[in-house]
């Protein structure tokens, strides 16, 4: 089973009850992947054992100038502007290439290969029986997308997990999409504040209207703000699937790099009990 | 006309808090303009109880549209998509127009010419009154590619109306990370001021926006927000602000005092002024308006 962690809203717990999760579920050696690529966080509290590490970008185009004519059919098909012929010379952005190869299938000569642009790389390897993978963007990089592709296809393509465990980046627009396509469950992590329910509106509308993913919620910090959340998931049939107190000693443990569950050993049988209310939900 | 924007990294650090705050602050002093670049979610609406005054569509990128009717299941289309976004069906294949990026490879492939690009609108933005100025700020439809064309969009309509009207300051409330969104967020700022939290993620973040804000050149200030909750990680800060040349503006206590006010529709210094969060928030402002008269 994959389940997707996201929120809309950042800061309101997704890594925490990721992580959670994952460490909870330990006995049934979860794949856990960061998919939050702009800011990955997971590995300060899983604290894997790094093994593997691997450069990744997009491929972008090089030209052959033995065989180019400069017949500009590359710069006419690439809707990025990414390529541009002024007089005898091509000029190619990295930048603003997307990687499509629309231009290397289209060049008349054959005179386009393709080299990697590396935007970011991929790190994987263990925390105890977990399988751990995190993709980090460059610095200066501005798409997240290919670093998270790359990550899910590298992890996801054999599918030996039983339970694999995505922690999404915050926001509603295509990291998370690429995040959450092919999950069998999403969980969104709240707030009960005036912000929180604005992004879980948001987060709700990606999942389950555009993706048609079942989703669910967890409340985290509950007790501050307002009931806003709760009558919203009432109205839209949406199961809260596990409530977090708001408690200074959890900010705390969690401010310092320890698990949640590790520092306040009870809440472990709640996140086994939002595991099996997650499979209940899927099996509906 | 200076542009301040206001960034974290991690999400939920408290931009948006600080952001209406120094709207607030500011606007009793001098006029200003009010961007939200958060286009995916924006909330800074929620606590500046704007009018809405305008509202514009904003056309995204463009996705592949196959006509069923010429469609000869060759298959051609899903071997060229290199983003998964063909999907084969019985009489016809199918575009998912959300892992489509519009790329429009398909459509020089197909040899029955039966794909085309069709534009998409991507989103909205709308311009606002609120009490502490205009306010530009924008909603990305969920799931769409280009949330960095429209904070470029929401800024310069904000920039426009600044240089119109003469108001000297406009205010940026930016989205978390670090990728493409952010950097349009920075562009053209005269100062960034880097919200974060005594926490390991919070540190770790506030590294890599600092980062990327100096990649593109742009001064930054630290406010540590949450101050109190792990006074070690923010004595870590400070060495590490010292460390780096930049400088510390403030610390914000742990305070749920923001939330009450949020739930008021309230930025914190009109909602309690007289408290310690009002006082600190009083002066960083001090602080920013002195950075800002110095950037030339």
């Amino acid at each position: 089973m994959i389940i997707a962690v996201a929120s809309g809203k950042g800061g309101t717990g997704k890594t925490t009850v990721a992580t959670n999760l994952a460490l909870s579920l330990a006995d049934q050696a979860p794949l856990f992947l960061d998919c939050d690529v702009e800011e990955p966080n997971a590995a300060l509290f899983l604290k894997p054992e790094l093994i593997h590490q691997e450069e990744v970008g997009i491929p972008i185009p090089e030209v052959d100038f033995d065989r180019c004519t400069y017949c500009g059919r590359c710069a006419a098909v690439c809707v990025w502007h990414a390529i541009a012929i002024v007089g005898r010379k091509v000029l190619i952005f990295p930048e603003l290439c997307h990687g499509c190869g629309s231009c290397t299938l289209n060049c008349p000569e054959g005179a386009i290969h393709e080299v990697l642009h590396v935007m970011g790389r991929l790190e994987s390897g263990r925390a105890g029986s977990i399988a751990f993978g995190h993709g980090i963007l460059n610095v200066g990089e501005a798409m997240a997308v290919p670093i998270i592709r790359q990550l899910k296809a590298t992890h996801m393509a054999g599918a030996a997990h039983s339970v694999a465990i995505l922690d999404a980046p915050p926001g509603t627009s295509c990291p998370v999409v690429e995040t959450m396509r092919g999950a069998d469950f999403v969980l969104l992590v709240t707030e009960p504040t005036p912000f929180g329910l604005h992004d879980l509106r948001l987060a709700v509308q990606v999942a389950r209207d555009e993706l048609r993913l079942p989703v669910g919620v967890v409340v985290n910090r509950d007790g501050v703000g307002d009931a806003g959340v709760d009558d919203y998931c009432a109205a839209e049939g949406l199961p809260t699937l596990m409530r977090i107190p708001l408690d200074r000693r959890i900010a705390e443990a969690i401010s310092g790099g320890e698990a949640l569950v590790e520092a306040l050993p009870e809440y472990r049988p709640q996140f086994r009990q939002l595991y099996k209310r997650i499979a209940q939900e899927v099996a509906r | 006309m200076k542009q301040l924007v206001i960034l974290s990294g991690k999400g939920g650090t408290g931009k948006t808090s600080v952001a209406a705050a120094l709207a607030h602050l500011a606007s009793r002093e001098m006029p200003i303009v009010l961007a939200d670049a958060d286009v995916d979610a924006a909330n800074l609406e929620l606590v500046l109880e704007p009018t809405r005054l305008e509202e514009h569509v904003f056309m995204g990128g463009q996705v592949a549209v196959i006509a069923p009717e010429r469609c000869q299941l060759c298959g051609r289309c899903d071997q060229v998509c290199r983003f998964e976004a063909i999907l084969p069906g019985e009489d016809t294949y199918r575009v998912d127009p959300l892992a489509c990026e519009g790329c429009a490879s398909c459509v020089y492939q197909c040899p029955e010419e039966a794909i085309r690009v069709e534009e998409q609108q991507a989103g909205l933005w709308f311009r606002s009154d609120t009490r502490f100025g205009p306010l530009f700020h924008a909603h990305l439809f969920a799931g769409q590619e280009n949330s960095g064309r429209l904070v470029t969009m929401v800024k310069q309509q904000g920039r426009l109306l600044a240089l119109d009207e003469g108001r000297e300051l406009l205010i940026v409330d930016g989205p978390p990370g670090i990728g493409c969104p952010v950097i349009s967020a920075i562009a053209g700022a005269d100062l960034a001021l880097l919200v974060t939290e005594p926490t390991v993620s919070g540190v770790h973040d506030l590294e890599r926006i600092l980062g990327t804000v100096h990649h593109f050149r742009v001064p930054a200030l630290v406010l540590i927000n949450k101050a109190d909750l792990n006074p070690a990680q923010a004595a870590g800060i400070e060495a590490w602000c010292r460390a780096q040349g930049i400088e510390l503006v403030g610390r914000l206590p742990y305070d749920q005092i923001v939330t009450e006010a949020m739930v008021q529709g309230q930025p914190v210094t009109a909602y309690q002024p007289e408290g310690a969060m009002a006082m600190t928030l009083r002066e960083v402002w001090a602080e920013v308006q002195k950075r800002l008269g110095g950037t030339p």
